[in-house]
């Protein structure tokens, strides 16, 4: 999403970083690259003015000491993160639950930004924390957006008050406010209000959410705004602020390539908290806002954390600890096995999406690697497994050439191509086998490149967690032995 | 044209304060027209000689507008094919109705295809339009392929020979390259049965610099015809469809203003060029 504006910091932080001493000079160069990386971003020109002003006045602040230090540049570098994530809001805030349940969350927003989507997404994740969303339709204008609601409500199991068909009949305050009555005596803890998108210039519609609010009193008002929304951001905000007021800002559709610099501006202006980020069609598309994670996603430092938690929702723990027994036991890793974790690299999502989030891999090198990436390998090696017969994925030393033939025609692919597979497979399991048995370490032989998959990552953490049971539960430790 | 008089008037007045050109530079750039583009437009200015600006700078601005056509296509011996196609959010249903209004005003017959599947009642959402404008919509099962209800919607323009078949597509992020090809794909179904004369990017007035890459992606991918810039009824100035056209001259052919089916106009370039700095 950031992509440009963090290769555009990276390239002006290398000629930066070129020099050994830092002059006044510099400061202006480089922040002359990152002003024009700014706006390009989409970053208001007031904010960035503001932006440019204070990492100048800091830079300057403490040259005498930047120059002192072995590396000027990253301690720029640091500065400007640090303004980054001060502007992206400090720090995440969760949702404010009201002491007396339920709790009112009132969505608004321009045409189009994306609140009937993100109401659903928002009610799912609620719902998986445990508690018992309602959604309210309250975009009684948009055409169906009534049916939208439902749809979306029904396929994520979360009841739907729509006692108004919509099309422009119906009174939204009203259906707001029975909304609201009906969560009480269904004991639903949190509701959820979907309204009519409305321009920030339009009084009367403005005064109609402004009625909405009036009417229920919501304890979180959430101000929906796309990505990829230009220079109007700041106005249009201001004119929400004043004229129906929010709490803080929820991103939409930030799974594009927009560098989302409204982002930067929206909350910079307003003062309010970015508290959620939509990421993509699916309901569970959906997080958390973490101001640290989108700086250093700006600055190229890559998203681990994100990455991180990604990898630990998609291998679900039975499979997980079904695999880590199989390690232990001493039993061989096979083609089935490695089928299920190329399933779970799959739930992930899209590779490059995934990757885009290590270090650096925004830089030169590894950014053009990136987009040669071929997604659609994984699915080749995966039709390649699911065209052999459960006897040839538990031993594949059976595959001799009229096997290999078929099974390359069954998957559509070529008999080279499986025998690369079924080469590399064997290689890997190799390399499992040795570091079961201690030797080896985890190196990979030179020159081996694993298959798409990469086997032997979720392993390389396994026999480590089962040491860390052990020694960390007595209880469990003198049952173990 | 009276665009400048405002903007460059303490200029053409004799000031030369740095004040002043930020003032310029900031309503440039609030527009979307983006960064690059107007600091080209300050420099043309600052090389200007009072009088000259407001002719300097028009001549720029008029030279980045796409010179393609920017009547939409018509056939008198077969119906006249156009895909709606855009990223989420940015209007395209709504657009297709307006459009359909627009031609049965000038009475044509249309054909509807609600060809988005994808977004929960999408299909509900232009069925309504087509009983509010008289319309026929083809449909398909929710979640179906959106190439076969193409297909079948084409086939059926065919056979009863109406001027226009509109097809509305989902929304969809222009990275996401599967959505991408899905759309080439109902664009070369609906070719098997009649060529097709537009494919209108709906992009939103409020849109940044990302728009760019957007109308690219799409060209790739779908070979775009023309835009069709919404939401100009708010404050937002929309000069990112003038980027668009500067960087691959496809034309703005339509202009949404408003949530009815009426709010909708051909594309003035001077009533555009004059809104961009209001």
């Amino acid at each position: 999403m950031f992509e440009s504006l963090s290769a555009k910091f990276q390239g002006a932080f290398s000629s930066l970083r070129s020099k050994g001493r830092l002059k006044s000079g510099d400061i202006d160069e480089i922040a002359t690259e990152i002003r024009s990386a700014l706006l390009d971003s989409d970053v208001s020109l007031s904010v960035v003015e503001s932006f440019i002003e204070q990492l100048k006045v800091r830079t300057n602040e403490v040259l005498e000491d930047l120059n002192k230090s072995t590396n000027p540049a990253n301690a720029v570098f640091e500065i400007v993160n640090s303004l980054l994530i001060e502007i992206l809001g400090g720090s995440a805030r969760r949702i404010r639950l009201a002491k007396k349940p339920p709790t009112i969350i009132l969505l608004t927003g321009l045409q189009g930004a994306g609140k009937t989507s993100l109401a659903g997404k928002l009610a799912k994740y609620l719902k998986d924390q445990g508690n018992t969303p309602l959604l309210v339709a309250s975009d009684l204008q948009r055409p169906n957006a009534v049916t939208q609601l439902q749809v979306v409500g029904e396929s994520i199991g979360v009841p739907v008050f729509a006692p108004e068909p919509g099309n422009g009949v119906g009174d939204p305050v009203k259906v707001a406010k029975n909304g609201l009555t009906f969560a009480q005596d269904k004991l639903h803890n949190i509701v959820i209000v979907d309204t009519a998108g409305r321009l920030g210039i339009d009084a009367e519609l403005m005064t109609q959410a402004k009625r909405i609010r009036d009417a229920i009193s919501p304890d979180e008002v959430l101000y929906v705004v796309d990505a990829m929304v230009g220079q109007d951001a700041v106005r249009t905000a201001q004119a929400f602020q004043e004229g129906v007021g929010f709490d803080a800002i929820v991103l939409a559709k930030l799974d594009g390539d927009s560098r989302g610099g409204a982002a930067l501006s929206i909350t910079q202006v307003t003062g309010k908290p970015i508290m959620f980020a939509a990421t993509g069609e699916k309901v569970t598309d959906f997080d958390l806002f973490y101001p640290d994670r989108m700086a250093s996603r700006i600055l190229g430092l890559g998203d681990i954390q994100t990455l991180a938690e990604q990898t630990k929702g998609a291998f679900d723990s039975e499979t997980a600890a079904k695999l880590e027994t199989k390690f232990a036991s001493g039993e061989d890793f096979t083609l089935d096995d490695f089928l299920a974790q190329l399933e779970a690299m799959k739930k992930m999502g899209s590779m490059t999406k995934l990757l885009g989030m290590l270090p650096g891999a925004n830089s030169g090198a590894m950014k053009k690697q990136l987009e040669q990436f071929d997604e659609g390998e994984l699915v080749k090696t995966q039709s390649i497994v699911q065209s052999m017969t459960p006897m040839e994925r538990h031993d594949p030393k059976v595959l001799n050439g009229s096997r290999r033939s078929r099974i390359a025609n069954g998957s559509g692919r070529q008999v080279s191509d499986v025998n690369s597979l079924v080469e590399r497979f064997s290689q890997a399991q190799k390399v499992m086998k040795q570091m079961r048995t201690g030797k080896g370490g985890m190196q990979l032989p030179p020159g081996m490149q694993m298959p798409p998959g990469m086997p032997p990552v979720p392993k390389v953490s396994a026999p480590q967690n089962k040491k860390k049971s052990r020694s960390g539960n007595p209880a469990k430790r003198a049952l173990e032995s | 044209m009276a665009i400048f008089s405002k903007l460059f008037s303490k200029i053409r007045a004799g000031s030369s304060s740095a004040s002043d050109w930020k003032e310029i530079e900031e309503a440039l750039i609030a527009s979307d027209l983006g960064a690059k583009s107007a600091a080209e437009i300050v420099e043309i200015a600052k090389k200007s000689k009072g009088d000259e600006i407001d002719s300097a700078v028009s001549a720029t601005l008029q030279s980045w507008l796409s010179t393609s056509n920017r009547e939409l296509a018509f056939n008198a011996d077969r119906p006249t094919t156009v895909m709606i196609v855009g990223v989420n959010g940015t209007g395209k249903t709504t657009s297709t109705a307006k459009l359909v209004s627009h031609l049965k005003r000038e009475n044509k017959s249309v054909l509807l295809a609600a060809a988005d599947t994808f977004r929960a009642a999408a299909v509900e959402q232009l069925q309504t339009w087509g009983e509010r404008l008289e319309v026929e919509v083809i449909t398909g099962p929710a979640n179906g392929d959106p190439a076969s209800v193409a297909f079948d919607a084409t086939t059926r323009a065919k056979n009863e020979a109406v001027n226009y078949l509109i097809i509305d597509t989902a929304g969809r992020l222009h990275t996401k390259s599967d959505l991408m090809d899905e759309l080439g794909k109902i664009r070369r179904v609906v070719e098997k049965v009649l060529p097709v004369d537009e494919v209108l990017l709906v992009v939103d007035a409020t849109t940044g610099q990302n728009g760019i890459i957007q109308a690219k992606m799409f060209m790739d991918s779908v070979a775009i015809t023309g835009l069709i810039l919404t939401k100009m009824d708010g404050s937002a100035k929309g000069g990112i469809a003038l980027a668009i056209e500067r960087e691959t001259g496809v034309p703005i052919k339509f202009i949404g203003t408003g949530e009815g089916a009426e709010d909708f106009e051909s594309f003035s370039a001077e009533g555009y060029l004059n809104g961009l700095f209001r």
